[in-house]
């Protein structure tokens, strides 16, 4: 039998689907440290996006640093971090927070810098103070573009959370860790099929809640076609046209 | 109202965007702070509402200086109008009127009530209320931005070149009604533009920017066009100068002379075998002009010039004489009706008559 048929029977065996090393139990893992992961990396990026993205200061040292934080190999600082304090659920989580902020930052900062300029300049004339103009004026209007960056950060931990597993917790990476060293392929391939599916399945699952929440005059695209609709069907839309002067 | 003592603001190296400007304006007035780019006219305007602090000299509205409130404070008791409108892209047009307000702690329902009325202020429909910005011709966007000025009834509303990005027949819109909502509001207006017809139409009085920040001239439009101080604002105020100026001189002594007229029925022109071989002026049943036509040629209906309407400007009535192909300017009444035709040359002798008039007043 190929190893693809056995991954199929690995899938299919009723056996792995129950028990606290079942699939769903693993699933809940899987999700639980990436909710985790992502409620720490939110707390840190968001703010200091925000921060970044209003004031425009410290830009320089934030892109150079969601540079350098990107190039850190996630299971070397898994590692480190296991060392340093040791076994238990904290020392990976960090490390993969570590991994997260960059998109985090990057989206924030780029959303609240790219509200138009004549938009911030405005809300601040009408008297708005500088806190209104970040919460009223600039944040909503970047949500679009940070919620593309927490949806990055989101893939990102739920392929590489699986990580933690080498460390002996839980989540859908130890059926790669068992599979490998049990040489068990089809449960390796398994594991990874199942943790592809939950990527795209909660990508699905936000970019509908995108659709769905994101404040509806600040969508681009969505934006556009509005506009189109409504200038075909309703004539208020139409510049009132001007008596002319000519006889 | 509005007082500007010494006022200069100097970036880091280099020339000061406005040097030493002192101006006063009054209560209730339109003032226009016109010049060419980089002639310090937006960040004078902006220095009232703090948006820019200046470097030196002192800047108080109703005898209180700018910098004595903090400046979200001060901001919301101007009224702000700028080029690019500026709303806010998330918020429906209503909302955005309802901006000040709710900023100013007034409760949401009242906030929209109110934003519902000034709709109907500047000539939005009503049905707009719901639309986003993005959802508006660039015309109604720049009525929502001067409706979302109004809203906290602001004594004074600051306005920078709030008319320059849109087409000029929604510009001479906007500029009408700007002038129509003054007459009820009497604000302290302080407009700012780079288009010195719109400065001449606008402002019951001009300040002539130079380049350098320097206020080159202070004065009311008609004298501007007619005495500009030096070389400078001669040159701004450009070539038509003397032809702008008729805007300023009344029409009152113009004779309107009778006009052969036709009525074009239903079924298209009908000829006058009376009037042969002169322009006649086609008119509709309602006596509104359509054109002129030629007996006799068969060029069909002759598009006219532009209307005079008795008691504007002698520069209307020379414009219609001009433009119309007859040589006749039409004169209409305030429904359009034909009331007769005014003479280039009899505009011409009145203008000098105007000019004999004012010399001998010197």
């Amino acid at each position: 039998m190929s190893v693809f048929s056995d991954t199929f029977a690995w899938l299919a065996d009723p056996e792995n689907w129950t028990g606290a090393a079942g699939i769903p139990a693993r699933l809940g893992e899987h999700l639980q440290y990436t909710g985790l992961v992502m409620l720490i990396a939110v707390a840190i990026a968001v703010p200091v996006g925000m921060y970044v993205g209003h004031t425009g200061r410290g830009r320089v040292a934030i892109v150079a640093l969601a540079g350098a934080l990107r190039a850190l190999p996630t299971l070397g600082l898994l590692t480190l971090f296991v060392l340093l304090a040791g076994i238990g659920l904290m020392p990976p989580v960090w490390a993969l927070v570590i991994l997260t902020v960059p998109p985090l930052l990057a989206g924030t900062y780029a959303g609240i810098s790219s509200v138009d300029r004549n938009v911030v300049d405005a809300a601040r004339a009408m008297g708005m103070t500088e806190l209104q103009v970040l919460f009223r004026a600039e944040l909503p209007n970047a949500l679009t573009v940070m919620f593309g960056g927490f949806r990055t950060g989101v893939l990102q931990v739920i392929a590489t959370v699986s990580v933690v597993a080498y460390i002996n917790l839980g989540g859908l990476g130890r059926y790669l860790f068992d599979g490998l060293v049990l040489s068990d392929f089809p449960q390796m391939l398994g594991g990874s099929l199942l943790i592809a599916a939950l990527a795209i399945a909660v990508d699905l699952v936000l970019s509908l809640f995108q659709r769905l929440f994101l404040t509806p005059g600040a969508a681009g695209q969505s934006r556009r076609s509005q506009q189109a609709a409504a200038d075909l069907t309703d004539p208020v839309a139409t510049e009132p046209v001007v008596q002319g002067g000519k006889p | 109202m509005i007082e500007f003592q010494s006022v200069t603001k100097q970036y880091q190296g280099g020339q000061p965007a406005v040097d030493n400007l002192s101006l006063s304006i009054a209560k209730g007035t339109i003032t226009v702070f016109v010049g060419p780019s980089g002639c310090g006219k937006t960040t004078s305007l902006r220095m009232i509402n703090r948006m820019v602090e200046p470097t030196s000299g002192t800047i108080t509205v109703g005898g209180r200086d700018v910098t004595s409130v903090p400046a979200s404070e001060l901001r919301r008791s101007m009224g702000y109008v700028m080029q690019s409108a500026g709303l806010l892209p998330h918020r429906t047009v209503l909302d955005n009127i309802a901006t000040v307000p709710r900023l100013n702690g007034v409760s949401k329902a009242d906030a929209r009530r109110r934003a519902e009325e000034l709709l109907d202020v500047v000539g939005l429909a009503r049905p707009l209320a719901k639309r986003y910005p993005s959802q508006l011709s660039g015309g109604q966007q720049q009525r929502v931005g001067v409706a979302r000025a109004l809203a906290a009834d602001p004594p004074v509303l600051l306005m920078d070149e709030p008319f320059s990005a849109v087409d000029p027949v929604v510009r001479d819109e906007l500029q009408q009604e700007l002038l129509r909502l003054q007459k009820d509001l009497a604000k302290t207006i302080v407009f700012v533009t780079h288009d010195i017809d719109e400065a001449t139409t606008l402002g019951d009085r001009v300040a002539v920017f130079a380049v350098g920040g320097r206020l080159a001239q202070y004065a009311t439009p008609e004298e501007i066009l007619r005495a500009p101080a030096n070389d400078f604002v001669a040159s701004f105020v450009g070539r038509d100068r003397g032809f702008r100026h008729l805007g300023f001189t009344p029409s009152d002594g113009v004779t309107l002379h009778p006009v052969p007229t036709i009525v074009r029925g239903p079924s298209g022109p009908e000829s006058d075998p009376a009037a042969a071989g002169g322009w006649q002026l086609v008119v509709d049943q309602d006596m509104r002009p359509l054109g002129w036509s030629t007996p006799g040629t068969d060029t069909g209906l002759i598009p006219g010039g532009s209307l005079f309407r008795p008691g504007e400007s002698l520069r209307k009535a020379l414009d219609a004489a001009l433009s119309s192909p007859s040589g006749l300017g039409v004169a209409v009444d305030s429904e359009g009706k034909v009331l007769g035709a005014v003479r280039g040359g009899e505009v011409l002798a009145l203008i000098e008559e105007a000019r004999q008039l004012r010399q001998a007043a010197l």
